[in-house]
């Protein structure tokens, strides 16, 4: 009795949790006449992908009808630098901080751990600033991809600090007595170590640049936008008939990536959610 | 000889350490904490389009508290906002302990209901606008059950859609929760447990008396966190409700962005950052210095 409860309990958890997934999946492959007549819930009569396709390259974002395409691979074009050159960079330091203790050390991880709490519209106006002086203003590359790697240092210093911190600093130690130097032991000895952790955090800034919406709505201009925003610009358009079905599409495309990611290594994800709040 | 040599190599490379690590901390001064000073001068300015360096004291502080959009976002972070913390909290709760009873598969049940955290909060407002939408959404799928006068359109309702992002918001980070509480029920020790089960403690008993006592730490950090997604909430609004009806719907995130990148009135955007960012801190700064004193 008390297991069917848990279950039960469960099971009208995990609805309300699926419900708009599958209520935009069904609606994405209706037509809206369709959605007219039978209502939001009812599966297609028969399975419609017009309005994928014109979400995907006809759809009107902006000026131009071109579709979401390109600011799908905006997205791409922003977040594959982005990550790289945030993780790299965080891994250094986090090996710094960890196994190059200096004064002043603890001070430096608080002035970071500040870094990934304060809400950014505290630093929108300067930046918007910094960047028209640079003549970097509206881009997606360089502009948009300094923003994110600048604020996601800060997340992406404390994960690998909180992960080498168990790695026995002995090991450094009998390196050095070997004679190997910083970046040596890095390369040899943190680095093959840290495979599980350079998943956590490449997934989780994936995952938060690819869904950001700020930075991107604020910095960007028209055909720079990263797909968030273009996705914004397409449900607000109005047109004399809203069409639900090719914004669901577009919204899943939107979803796709960061999905995909999450079904095949969900694993990292919850433990980068888990770990950069715990710990952090 | 060998000693001393070694000694210089080290002094080398902490040398090196501390070079590789300068960007960084610059960075973080610059970006960051000089922003952060910057933006308060120019809530100080009669900045308007462009940054200007005219000094006006605190008339951009005095247009933002004088302005009814304004105390109308207040409110709102402060109505969905504790809502939000409430319910996600609550949900997040119920849902760790249900799967921390040995449930069969616990992986596939965790994965659904974390799923929503993996998606931009553009795409879950554009999904609930959807699903919320009276003439199509859960008005109308209840009515067509033969409820005809069945009545939910808070979307619409300048005085009721802020209810509306609660449940977009909730949906989207309840399952967060859930992994928050769930790693840490599953951190209290095995011999606590067990004693309380020899003493009789049934299973109600067990976690009201001693289970969630001892994860006290994790309800903070569910706290810290929820409080300041709530704050931080931008994207999710804007495709949800666009700020509306009207401004109804107006968070502190938004009234910032019009009044900064649409209206042209930079000082009191940066006056309203500035706000945000007290708010931000007194949620958090508890908790830092909580922290701060367990590792002192």
């Amino acid at each position: 009795m008390k297991r069917l409860m848990i279950y039960l309990l469960l099971i009208i958890a995990a609805l309300f949790f699926l419900l708009p997934l599958y209520v935009m999946l069904a609606t994405s492959c209706k037509t809206m006449p369709e959605i007219y007549s039978q209502g939001i819930l009812a599966l297609p009569s028969h399975w419609n992908f017009d309005a994928w396709q014109h979400a995907w390259s006809a759809a009107t974002i902006g000026a131009g009808s071109q579709g979401i395409h390109p600011f799908f691979f905006n997205s791409f074009e922003l977040v594959i630098p982005a990550v790289i050159i945030s993780t790299a960079i965080g891994a250094i330091n986090g090996y710094i901080l960890t196994h190059w203790r200096f004064r002043g050390a603890n001070l430096v991880f608080y002035l970071l751990l500040l870094g990934t709490v304060f809400p950014f519209q505290i630093i929108l106006l300067p930046m918007a600033w910094v960047q028209g002086k640079l003549h970097i203003a509206g881009t997606l590359i360089p502009g948009l991809v300094m923003v994110h790697v600048i604020y996601g240092l800060a997340f992406t210093t404390l994960f690998f600090r909180n992960y080498y911190v168990s790695i026995p600093h002995d090991l450094v130690r009998a390196a050095q007595v070997d004679g190997a130097g910083f970046f040596r032991i890095f390369w040899r000895i943190i680095l093959p170590l840290s495979t599980p952790i350079i998943m956590v955090t490449a997934i989780w800034q994936f995952t938060m640049i690819w869904n950001n919406f700020l930075f991107g709505v604020v910095f960007t201009n028209s055909d720079q936008q990263p797909v968030t925003v273009a996705i914004n610009d397409l449900v607000d358009t109005v047109t004399s008939v809203h069409m639900w079905n090719v914004d669901m599409a577009a919204a899943l495309i939107a979803a796709a990536p960061t999905l995909l990611v999450y079904v095949l290594a969900g694993k990292y994800f919850v433990r980068g959610l888990t770990n950069g709040a715990i710990k952090g | 000889m060998v000693q001393q040599h070694k000694k210089s190599f080290q002094r080398r490379d902490q040398i090196i350490a501390g070079l590789m690590l300068s960007p960084t901390i610059l960075a973080a001064i610059f970006f960051i904490y000089a922003f952060i000073l910057w933006t308060i001068w120019l809530s100080l300015t009669r900045s308007t389009i462009l940054p200007s360096n005219h000094f006006i004291g605190l008339a951009n502080y005095r247009d933002l508290f004088g302005s009814s959009r304004w105390w109308r976002s207040l409110s709102n972070l402060g109505v969905f906002g504790g809502l939000y913390v409430l319910i996600s909290m609550t949900i997040g709760l119920v849902l760790a302990i249900l799967i921390d009873q040995k449930v069969r598969g616990e992986r596939l049940w965790q994965m659904v209901f974390l799923y929503p955290m993996a998606i931009s909060a553009v795409v879950t407002g554009v999904a609930w606008r959807w699903l919320l939408d009276p003439s199509y959404g859960l008005q109308a799928i209840i009515r067509s059950l033969g409820f005809s006068h069945f009545h939910f359109a808070w979307i619409d309702d300048p005085d009721l859609a802020i209810y509306t992002v609660v449940i977009a918001a909730v949906w989207q980070t309840s399952g967060f929760m859930m992994a928050i509480f769930l790693a840490g029920l599953r951190g209290v020790s095995a011999d606590v447990i067990k004693a309380a089960r020899i003493d009789g403690a049934g299973t109600v008993r067990l976690y009201t008396r001693v289970i969630l006592p001892s994860i006290s730490s994790t309800f903070f950090v569910a706290f810290i966190l929820s409080a300041g997604l709530a704050i931080k909430a931008f994207g999710l609004i804007i495709a949800l409700t666009g700020g509306g009806p009207g401004y109804s719907t107006n968070v502190p995130t938004i009234f910032m962005y019009v009044f900064s990148f649409e209206r042209g009135e930079m000082g009191v955007g940066a006056a309203s950052a500035l706000i945000m960012l007290l708010v931000m801190m007194i949620v958090v700064l508890p908790f830092v210095l909580l922290d701060a004193r367990r590792r002192a």
